[in-house]
């Protein structure tokens, strides 16, 4: 069996799955985001009273935060009247950040455990050797009350990636130019383990930006080995106790693809489809009105350090923008410390407080028709960051901090 | 739920994800008659304003891609969707459809084999769709016996509910 097999067996209590099969596992953690009122009206409806484990459950408000609108705010209030209500023992409120970076970063993520979350983006935490995948509202509304939920064992594709990139070259580059090659749906209801030597010394947010973009070719979850650093990284915040799981040798995936990224190049996924991806040697000289440099994607202290270099001691345009949102408050923290928020604003940076900001178009940050972004973020479809005829550009935040440097999508190995 | 279905098409192309199916900036919606208000506006804003309830959408590759917003099945169940017919579709909006006792089966190029004004009738249970007009029939993806059963029952919520009822009736007696 592969790792991902033997997680689901053993929520499910048995000794062995199969691709294909229906199984019913028992779910170790699950979060909600805060546009996510829904589940509290599904599982009122259903006839939910508390929640099935009060220290496995969490409420994380990030797409809104803090509350744009007075609709927002008063489903911040309810959700927050619930937490209170069921006790839940841990609730990242308006002050955190976004919940893929909120939930590793207070140990609730864990490898071998089954991770449900209100978002699609939850395909992340196989960074850490874990099973997350995204649900919806009434999905989440029976893990509630149960704490289970059905799922079906899913075939497992391998992406073997080797190599050590040049520099500026990032693991958001080494992501997009696979998608480019599987496409929008190259994975729909598979599971990826991506594996090969550049997986195996990757360090913790590295491995964090490929599984996140993983549900972008329709996995329904992916899997990376765990390795030193996220034992390291796991080992110092752990809130439960967990156990890592290795694939049989013999295990036979479903299809296997090489990458050999010693040469790429900084990639880019042009308007309006997350693999419509070229090289950056292809782009035409495209001026920039925004960039952003945020998300789950892309708001790591790794990610805001290398803007922070590129746009050290360098002034913007006065009419380019970058905003600058650091995934969490953790992340926000480091990055003060270190120096570079300060550099950032000096070079003429929009900082907000840890959240999604634009990355759906809620606010902070949204886009005129006609207005091009160039954004370390994860999607890039029509209207995602606001008006459906602005054009969004993804790249690595290196790419980003180049292309609002020069105003034009520019190379980060040139700067 | 019905398994025999008629209506006209809707024809829509590849990976329509679910921000054109339900905006994001519409998410604070909670209301299904207000967010169906908005449904498919990222294709077009006419789509709802012209809708007949009972018609099916047709499309292609991977639909309702992106985002887990439940919002999106939502919208479409509201406004009166009968069927999704796809070449594929994106796993989380599967479940959601699913969940919320939308149907959806997969057949493959089917929306390029029809025209805007078509109309169809399908047996879900058959696994097969006709061309109305036509006659011409088409075989689609079984739908699987776990789909039927969730779909038979209306969704998952009237199962949760039975199930809570039989539990709470056991403990009492
Ligand atoms: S940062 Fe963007 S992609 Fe990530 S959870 Fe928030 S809205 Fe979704």
């Amino acid at each position: 069996m592969h790792a991902i097999e033997k997680i689901l067996a053993k929520a499910s209590g048995r000794t062995f799955v199969k691709a294909g099969e229906i199984i019913s596992a028992k779910v170790d953690f699950a979060e909600i985001n805060d546009l996510y009122l829904q589940t509290i009206k599904s599982f009122d409806e259903m006839g939910g009273e508390m929640v099935w484990d009060r220290n496995r459950l969490t409420f994380v408000f990030d797409h809104y935060a803090p509350a744009p609108t007075i609709k927002s705010a008063a489903i911040h209030q309810e959700m927050r009247d619930f937490a209170k209500v069921n006790h839940l023992t841990h609730h990242f409120d308006i002050n955190e950040g976004v919940c893929h970076q909120v939930m590793p970063e207070h140990g609730v993520i864990c490898p071998g455990t089954i991770v449900v979350a209100t978002d699609s983006h939850t395909t992340t935490h196989g960074a850490f050797g874990a099973f997350g995948t995204g649900i919806g509202a009434t999905d989440m509304a029976t893990v509630m009350m149960t704490g289970e939920l059905w799922f079906r064992v899913p075939e497992i594709i391998e992406i073997r990636i080797e190599g050590t990139p040049p520099k500026n070259v990032l693991p958001k580059d080494v992501v997009l130019s696979i998608l480019g090659k599987l496409k929008a749906d190259g994975a729909v209801y598979k599971a990826i383990e991506f594996s090969g030597s550049y997986i195996k010394q990757l360090d913790v947010p590295g491995r964090m930006v490929i599984c996140n973009m993983a549900v972008e070719m329709g996995a329904k979850t992916a899997y990376m080995q765990p390795n030193d650093a996220v034992l390291k990284y796991v080992g110092e915040r752990a809130q439960f106790p967990f156990e890592v799981h290795y694939s049989d040798e013999d295990f036979a995936f479903s299809e296997t693809h090489h990458f050999d990224i010693t040469h790429l190049s900084p990639q880019i996924a042009m308007p309006h489809s997350v693999d419509n991806v070229v090289a950056i040697e292809a782009v035409p000289q495209i001026k920039v009105n925004q960039g952003f440099i945020g998300t789950c994607t892309g708001g790591r202290v790794e990610d805001i350090a290398i803007a922070a270099k590129i746009l050290k001691g360098h002034k913007l345009d006065r009419y380019v923008r970058l905003v600058v949102i650091p995934a969490s408050k953790e992340v926000l923290q480091t990055c003060m410390k270190l120096g570079y928020i300060q550099d950032l604003i000096d070079a003429g940076a929009t900082i907000s407080t840890p959240g999604c900001g634009p990355c759906l178009g809620a606010h902070e940050g949204i886009l005129a028709p006609g207005e091009v972004c160039i954004t370390a973020s994860n999607r890039n479809f029509p209207g995602r960051m606001g008006s459906v005829a602005a054009e969004i550009y993804l790249a690595s935040p290196a790419t980003v901090a180049a292309s609002v440097k020069n105003g034009y999508i520019s190379d980060p190995r040139q700067v | 739920m019905k398994t025999q279905i008629e209506g006209a098409v809707i024809i829509l192309k590849d990976n329509i994800d679910t921000d054109q199916i339900y905006p994001g900036r519409y998410l604070e919606l909670v209301n299904p008659e207000e967010i169906k208000t908005h449904c498919l506006e990222g294709v077009s804003p006419e789509i709802a304003k012209h809708f007949i309830p009972g018609d099916i959408i047709v499309a292609g590759r991977n639909f309702g891609c992106g985002s887990s917003r439940e919002h999106a099945p939502i919208a479409l169940k509201h406004l009166g969707v009968s069927l999704i017919i796809a070449d594929s579709f994106a796993r989380i909006f599967y479940r959601n459809a699913l969940n919320l006792g939308l149907p959806l089966i997969i057949c493959k190029g089917l929306s390029e084999k029809l025209k805007a004004g078509d109309s169809l009738s399908v047996d879900l249970t058959q696994s097969v769709i006709k061309i109305a007009a036509t006659g011409e029939t088409f075989d689609c993806e079984h739908i699987g016996e776990h789909a039927l059963s969730i779909l038979e029952a209306g969704g998952i919520k009237p199962l949760m509910k039975k199930r809570f009822q039989k539990k709470e009736g056991n403990e009492r007696s």
